[in-house]
């Protein structure tokens, strides 16, 4: 058939890449996440028609829930199976706060349906994480906009901000975290 | 933010993942949870003073067998429920076997009893303590395991916080027979499985609340 064809192309280059990027291969992860945003819009927005504004911010969230979760990755396993578990768990938690999972119009457990369809034209979301960054402590904070914003190593990051280099990694892996439990908790506040 | 941008900050040194992380947590929090465990045994219950002569005789054996697979199993179930979109394979097998088991063997001691000796069998003379025991005896590696769990990613928070209970119940139950003085299999099938059931629902009400990520 040829959409299973499509995904297991799809699901062979994109684990390559989450593989080599899992290894530190920073070019092939970014590619791998790129890739991944595209299928994952096309993914939610089909089960989002009557939430369609929410459609980009739930692609960020789950993005960011993928790269703090990764390691839970196993190379054995089908990739389709991972993404499609987090996808769908992002989005049901996404409806619960919603309290309307009458908003899903298709069914959720086809796992090939997350790689089934790619659509790479982002809507802009609608709730910035440049303000949530603002509101992280300074210790994780400043880790995150030395390494990740303005791309310096963990030794200049530690130098400029005058933490020590663990403090600097451990500041990084904690405030993406937080990140994510801001996005969670500025949602259900709204 | 933009998408795009969103993505260069998350793919901008990234760092190597070492491999088997999951596993050397659960490691981590079983190891510590057990220990804790055993202390707390020694000074709450104490190791039972003819532990030398009971570990001679092969129900002995049985009694610890019993927690001992049910762990395994919950090992099994709570690994699969902590990575995304894995399935459950043989871990429902693994648990169900362990119990299916020992009710036999309690089936079988029953019929064999004269009725009269029956009701020792299945009460002994601490049914009313051993239950409450192995639940507190599961403390440590129920909340270690919590601890382990909310760092990977369950997306059943309501299984997976039953599996995290029912392995500290079973490390909890495993620590316990070094205590304990019971050797009658109608007991262990009654009051030792609802003393692992007691952290099980524990954690089946809290993951959905304590394991959200």
């Amino acid at each position: 058939m040829e959409k299973e064809g499509r995904v297991s192309a799809a699901e062979n280059r994109l684990r390559d890449l989450l593989v080599r990027g899992l290894a530190g291969e920073a070019p092939a992860y970014h590619a791998f996440l790129k890739e991944l945003s595209a299928h994952l819009r096309a993914f939610l927005r089909g089960r989002l028609t009557r939430l369609p504004d929410e459609v980009e911010d739930l692609v960020q969230e789950t993005l960011l829930a993928i790269h703090n979760q990764r390691h839970t990755y196993d190379a054995g396993q089908p990739l389709t199976a991972w993404v499609h578990a987090i996808a769908r768990y992002k989005l049901i938690d996404l409806l619960r706060r919603r309290a309307g999972r009458d908003a899903l119009t298709d069914p959720l457990d086809d796992e090939l349906a997350v790689f089934a369809a790619s659509d790479t034209e982002a809507a802009d979301a609608r709730r910035d994480l440049a303000v949530l960054l603002e509101r992280l402590p300074e210790r994780h904070r400043l880790p995150i906009v030395h390494m990740k914003l303005e791309g310096l190593s963990v030794t200049e990051t530690a130098r400029v901000t005058g933490l020590s280099e663990s403090a600097v990694k451990v500041g990084v892996h904690r405030g993406l975290k937080a990140l994510a439990a801001m996005m969670r908790e500025n949602d259900e506040n709204r | 933010m933009k998408t795009d941008d969103v993505i260069s900050m998350l793919a901008s040194g990234a760092e190597a993942i070492a491999p088997g992380a999951p596993s050397r947590r659960y490691a981590t929090a079983l190891g510590g949870g057990a220990f804790g465990a055993l202390v707390l045994m020694a000074i709450m219950l104490g190791v039972r003073p003819d532990l030398a002569e009971a570990a001679r005789l092969p129900m002995f054996w049985v009694k610890l067998a019993f927690p001992a697979t049910l762990l395994a199993g919950a090992l099994l179930a709570a690994l699969r429920l902590s990575r995304p979109g894995a399935r459950p394979g043989s871990a429902p097998a693994a648990i169900a076997a362990p119990v299916v088991a020992i009710w036999l063997l309690a089936a079988v001691a029953l019929l064999a009893a004269a009725p009269g000796e029956r009701e020792k069998l299945l009460f002994g003379a601490t049914w009313a303590s051993c239950p409450f025991n192995i639940a507190i005896l599961s403390a440590p590696v129920f909340l270690a395991l919590l601890w382990a769990m909310k760092g990977l990613a369950p997306t059943r928070l309501a299984l997976a916080g039953a599996a995290a209970g029912l392995l500290s119940g079973a490390t909890g139950a495993v620590v316990y027979t070094l205590h304990c003085p019971e050797m009658a299999a109608p007991f262990l099938g009654v009051w030792y499985l609802l003393g692992m059931l007691i952290p099980t629902a524990l954690g089946a009400m809290l993951g959905p609340r304590v394991l959200r990520w």
